[in-house]
């Protein structure tokens, strides 16, 4: 299964010229600056936008061809829009079920329970749609598109309206549904942070064009990538979160490139996603015994990147395979005598929790 | 004191029944005409909205003396009614409903241009996005969104077709029970010096006027109160 777009478009200045085709499973982040024609690309896979002579397919099902128009009523997707978009006439409980009443009952697969469970909407169900706070309508929002049980999730940058506490409090909900609903999303963001933890693979876009359609591994695995503009190089770790020790850390990973880490959230488990950054990590020949860092993991230099900015970026691999970056000084570099291939010490100061 | 006769009751009824039909064909071509004005810029949506509005700005005459010319036994819509078996509508019931359609149009495609433009298009973009098809969408999102834009619309049509007299006057003349509505009766009553009963009528207008153009701006009102 996969989506497939081909469409071209001119707009004043703004030319959009895309054919790209990625896999229908899981997330997949459409990635670039406002303007770049992100927006424009979501709505014409959505049908609100009817470009003459492009082409949209999921899977086998063709939405647009030069024959064919599927209305967008008609493409059993779920939309979620940057701005809260609840109709105003109708209760909670109204928007949820607006598209819930509207699909036939052989295709529910989601219920009102286990979406208002999922997404913490239990306690808003009777409250009026004006009462609610920004992260409260988007909730809303995502729940109502889950209910009608789509087989692909649109969303429109759903967060970047939301201020960064409210951010922190919706990003939970978020990845529990990338995970636990099964349905293929496409989300609209210009915020590497969501990309890291949410998506599987990364669109990039530029000028109207599609610069680049990788894995988030991918991704990560360039100096240059895009996704590190805001930070600085990171790595993404994928792994399971195991139960805590006797100190309240906890296990993350498999043997060999474990690591302790600490998880506020006790209910947190399972799949997640560590965030490393290559600035955070330092790395020595010998294992240290006696120091505070107790994170020490063996990687494998695999190639020495020159940065600007007198940095050298270290791309090791886990023994698992995983990609964890190191940034360091040349200088650094030079004492130490690093040279890809050889067996490092990589001693991680901190990791952020991404799911 | 306040008597009508039957004359001015068949007026009424006939005022009545033209406001009660204008409002139901208007509301039924101006909501979608409404809608494509409302969603987008060409130059085409400029000229049809300058056309739509020039019953405004057109002395009555003007509009009536075209009609006239055209629906007339000569004209060419006329004409080619007479040649399929059918009669002209100068002079006709039918000919003034269709003046007052094209006379009131502005005030019903007005203010729901308003109202669609200031539910623009995300509503609705969701309501399809869950599956609403076109009617659906219409009778679930747009009509309860817009309602206050509906109302006025309606009432601003029926009310401006009661106030229509020139346009009449041209095309229909004052053929009781078919073209003599109230104002020309008025007009009628006046210049037979018949000042009681031209002043019954018209006071009758004034205080339905006075009740129509309260309620419309009340539902502005409460509408503009809703939106902040």
């Amino acid at each position: 299964m996969s989506l497939q777009i081909r469409a071209q478009l001119q707009r004043g200045d703004f030319k959009l010229d895309v054919d790209t085709r990625w896999p229908a499973q899981g997330v997949t982040a459409l990635f670039g600056r406002s303007g770049c024609g992100k927006t424009t690309l979501l709505r014409i896979i959505a049908g609100l936008e009817r470009v003459r002579n492009a082409q949209v397919w999921f899977g086998d099902e063709c939405w647009q061809s030069d024959s064919h128009w599927l209305p967008v009523e008609k493409r059993r997707l779920g939309l979620v829009f940057q701005e809260a978009s609840l109709l105003p006439h109708l209760s909670v409980t109204g928007n949820l079920l607006y598209g819930y009443k509207r699909t036939p009952p052989e295709l529910r697969r989601l219920q009102l329970p286990e979406v208002s469970a999922m997404l913490g909407l239990e306690s808003l169900l009777s409250r009026p749609v004006d009462e609610l706070s920004g992260g409260q309508k988007q909730r809303v929002a995502l729940g109502r598109a889950l209910l009608c049980s789509p087989q692909l999730l649109l969303l429109d940058e759903p967060l970047a309206a939301l201020d960064t506490q409210t951010k922190r409090e919706i990003m939970p909900f978020l990845s529990r549904l990338a995970q636990a609903s099964g349905i293929p999303m496409a989300l609209i963001t210009h915020a590497p942070d969501e990309v890291q933890r949410l998506a599987d693979r990364v669109v990039f876009m530029r000028d109207g064009r599609i610069d680049a359609l990788c894995s988030l591994q991918q991704a990560l695995a360039k100096p240059d990538s895009p996704l590190f503009a805001d930070e600085g190089p990171s790595s993404v770790l994928e792994g399971a979160l195991g139960a805590a020790d006797e100190h309240g850390m906890r296990l993350f990973g498999p043997e060999g490139s474990q690591l302790r880490v600490q998880a506020p959230d006790a209910t947190v488990s399972g799949p997640t996603r560590l965030r490393v950054l290559a600035r955070d990590v330092s790395v020595a020949l010998d294992d240290p015994a006696r120091i505070s860092i107790r994170n020490h993991l063996v990687v494998t230099i695999r190639q020495l990147h020159e940065l600007p900015d007198n940095r050298v970026l270290l791309d090791t691999t886990l023994q698992d395979g995983q990609t964890l970056l190191i940034e360091i000084t040349p200088w650094s570099a030079q004492q130490l005598g690093l040279a890809a291939g050889q067996s490092v010490f990589a001693l991680i100061k901190s990791v952020a929790l991404m799911r | 004191m306040f008597e009508l006769s039957a004359a001015d009751w068949q007026a009424i009824q006939l005022t009545l029944t033209l406001c009660f039909f204008t409002t139901v064909i208007l509301l039924v071509i101006a909501t979608p005409l409404a809608w494509w004005l409302a969603s987008g810029k060409s130059a085409l949506r400029v000229v049809v909205q300058t056309v739509v509005a020039l019953p405004l700005v057109l002395p009555p005459t003007v509009l009536g003396f075209y009609l006239l010319v055209t629906l007339g036994p000569r004209g060419p819509v006329g004409s080619t009614l007479e040649s399929m078996g059918l009669s002209h509508l100068a002079f006709s019931f039918e000919g003034i409903l269709l003046a007052s359609v094209l006379y009131s149009m502005p005030f019903a495609v007005q203010p729901l241009l308003e109202a669609f433009n200031n539910l623009g298009r995300r509503h609705v973009e969701v309501a399809s996005s869950l599956g609403a098809g076109m009617v659906d969408r219409f009778v679930t999102v747009i009509l309860p969104l817009c309602r206050g834009g509906f109302i006025v619309a309606a009432t601003l049509s029926f009310a401006h077709t009661v106030g229509e007299f020139g346009v009449i006057l041209m095309l229909g003349g004052s053929i009781p029970g078919e073209t003599k509505v109230l104002s020309i009766l008025i007009y009628e009553h006046t210049e037979a010096m018949n000042y009681a009963a031209a002043h019954r009528l018209s006071l009758l207008l004034v205080v339905f006027s006075f009740v129509v153009l309260f309620v419309v701006y009340s539902i502005n009102r409460r509408f503009q109160v809703a939106k902040v």
